[in-house]
């Protein structure tokens, strides 16, 4: 089977309305090129489910977002995500806030096919209080209190891997998979973005294979796309781009997210990394020191 | 350490006085995961792991167990490290779940329940009038193990009266508690702020105070403070740091990191 299709194809699979979960972690290894093909569709009222950073942040800021699944939004030296806060200050979109902890519960459910998962996560805080659809439940084995994290079931799940053949099979080979691989379970179909293609025989050698983190029946559509996670990092391929980030703060900040989107963004991936030097200025960029 | 010798330590800063009394949190806490969360915190964390407490578990702050703490400044992506066990997002999850964990964390508010927030200011839940980071791990972290707070600037903004305005974290407050539970299984520990060292081991876990830095009044934290702080005969003085432990801090913070994370630096001990 050839999974392999250009950004906008890939993207098509989205429709209005639908549920999408994001790969990555804040400003860490965000499918990027696959939000911009989402932000050049006409695609609207979607619920997102994200560690979010600026994938979440530029859906708000471009009025695509009806409402956000999320236990954050930030960029972190850049704390607060400017789309995502003016979004949010505004009223604009609707929101589940929950636990980092509960967002994995919520997508190994789905994943699972099960409707929850008990956890004593939330109990205790606003988090039951602000989101009455999250039910306290009796247990049958004791008398407490449990929180029944629902399942958070996505139409499309988003994910930029590192490596990834025409057959699905994707490979992560930053120190950190992130949620990545409950992100492609949870969803009905999964689009990959990557920045090596490579032909199923090399993950044949070595330990490559150990890397692969989800089956191939797991991952509907593969894009090749070097340097996708930009302005994100993507470890050990490249780092975050500090400029990048400020720009689109200073963007939002303005108030110009349209002018941000018509000069930046633009209208291909191609548009995007001539705004942004290059991809081997792209690929250049040092890995962040924790 | 005699009296002597630690009188005789270096000029030391109130960012180290702090260090080396967040360091105290994780003292006997064995082979748990320590997670300080900011500069100052993690000096703390590390500084433990190096003197008193070497079964302490630190991460790199992104995806390895380590043996010893990494320098929080001054290294570069290919510094080797002493990474010993893969630690992932997902496993610190299964980490917090098992409750062998202890964080100091710098909520935005902190009411006198221990309840603290990150997410969000005034407004309502549709409109915050501020949108912070949202709550981030504090739900789960607050009710499955140890945690502590570092608050850089004391005030009644941090110390609120009445509750905090989004609350992120379970804490000592009956009427938030779930059934099934009793006050004595949330566990939160010291307070470290720029003024004194606080505790919940007051009366009901009250906030009480446990010492004051040199040169801070009472009146000062009291004033401070958004709500009553339990205080129990005359307040201690936080100790000093001694010689080794500032030469450690220096070795674990070799750009000086925590000359820049309290407003203008201020000394240790505060001119009379």
């Amino acid at each position: 089977m050839n999974k392999l299709k250009s950004p906008a194809d890939a993207i098509s699979a989205i429709k209005s309305g639908m549920t999408i979960g994001i790969g990555g972690w804040g400003p860490r290894r965000k499918p990027m090129a696959l939000i911009r093909e989402l932000l050049r569709s006409d695609v609207s009222d979607l619920t997102v489910v994200a560690y979010g950073g600026a994938d979440v942040g530029q859906l708000c800021a471009a009025g695509k977002v009806k409402k956000v699944i999320f236990a954050f939004v930030s960029l972190d030296f850049i704390p607060l995500e400017p789309g995502f806060r003016k979004a949010r200050e505004s009223g604009a979109i609707e929101v589940t806030e929950i636990d980092e902890g509960m967002m994995l519960l919520g997508l190994r459910a789905a994943a699972w096919r099960i409707p929850f998962i008990p956890t004593n996560i939330g109990l205790g805080t606003d988090v039951i209080v602000n989101a009455p659809e999250i039910k306290v439940i009796d247990s049958p084995y004791d008398d407490k209190a449990w929180v029944a994290m629902p399942a958070l079931k996505l139409d499309v799940a988003l994910i930029h891997a590192n490596r990834a053949d025409r057959r699905g099979n994707c490979q992560i080979t930053s120190p950190d998979l992130y949620m990545d691989d409950w992100f492609a379970r949870a969803a009905e179909q999964t689009i990959v973005s990557c920045e090596e293609l490579v032909e199923t025989e090399f993950f044949h050698a070595g330990d490559e294979a150990r890397s692969v983190h989800w089956e191939r029946s797991q991952t509907s559509a593969v894009v090749h796309i070097p340097g996708g996670a930009h302005p994100s990092s993507c470890s050990p391929h490249y780092g975050h781009d500090v400029g990048a980030f400020k720009a689109y703060a200073t963007a939002i900040a303005e108030g110009g997210f349209s002018d941000y989107q018509r000069e930046v963004i633009g209208a291909s991936e191609a548009d995007y990394q001539r705004s942004a030097g290059g991809l081997e200025k792209i690929q250049a960029l040092p890995l962040p020191v924790y | 350490m005699s009296d002597l010798e630690a009188n005789d330590a270096a000029p030391y800063s109130l960012a180290e006085l702090m260090v080396v009394a967040a360091s105290r949190a994780f003292g006997a806490e064995g082979e748990v995961l320590a997670t300080g969360i900011g500069a100052l915190p993690r000096l703390a964390a590390s500084l433990s792991m190096l003197t008193d407490n070497p079964d302490l578990m630190m991460t790199d702050s992104e995806a390895w167990l380590l043996s010893t703490p990494n320098p929080i400044s001054g290294r570069s992506a290919t510094t080797a490290q002493a990474q010993e066990c893969w630690m992932g997002f997902s496993r610190i999850f299964d980490n917090v779940w098992s409750g062998r964990r202890h964080a100091m964390v710098g909520p935005t508010q902190i009411d006198r329940f221990g309840q603290a927030n990150i997410s969000a200011l005034g407004g309502n839940y549709q409109q915050p009038k501020v949108q912070m980071l949202g709550v981030r791990g504090f739900p789960g972290n607050s009710i499955s193990h140890a945690n502590s707070f570092f608050v850089p600037a004391h005030s009644k903004r941090v110390f609120v009266d009445g509750e905090c305005d989004v609350v992120a974290s379970i804490g000592y407050n009956p009427a938030r508690l779930p059934k099934g539970y009793q006050l004595d299984d949330i566990d939160i520990r010291l307070i470290i702020t720029n003024l004194c060292v606080m505790d919940f081991g007051g009366t009901d876990h009250a906030v009480r105070l446990v010492s004051l830095h040199p040169g801070v009044s009472l009146q000062e934290v009291l004033d401070n403070t958004g709500f009553e702080l339990q205080v129990d005969g005359e307040p201690a003085v936080t100790a000093a740091p001694t010689a080794e432990q500032l030469r450690l801090i220096a070795e674990l913070d070799p750009a000086n990191l925590r000359s820049r994370q309290l407003k203008d630096n201020p000394p240790g001990v505060r001119a009379a």
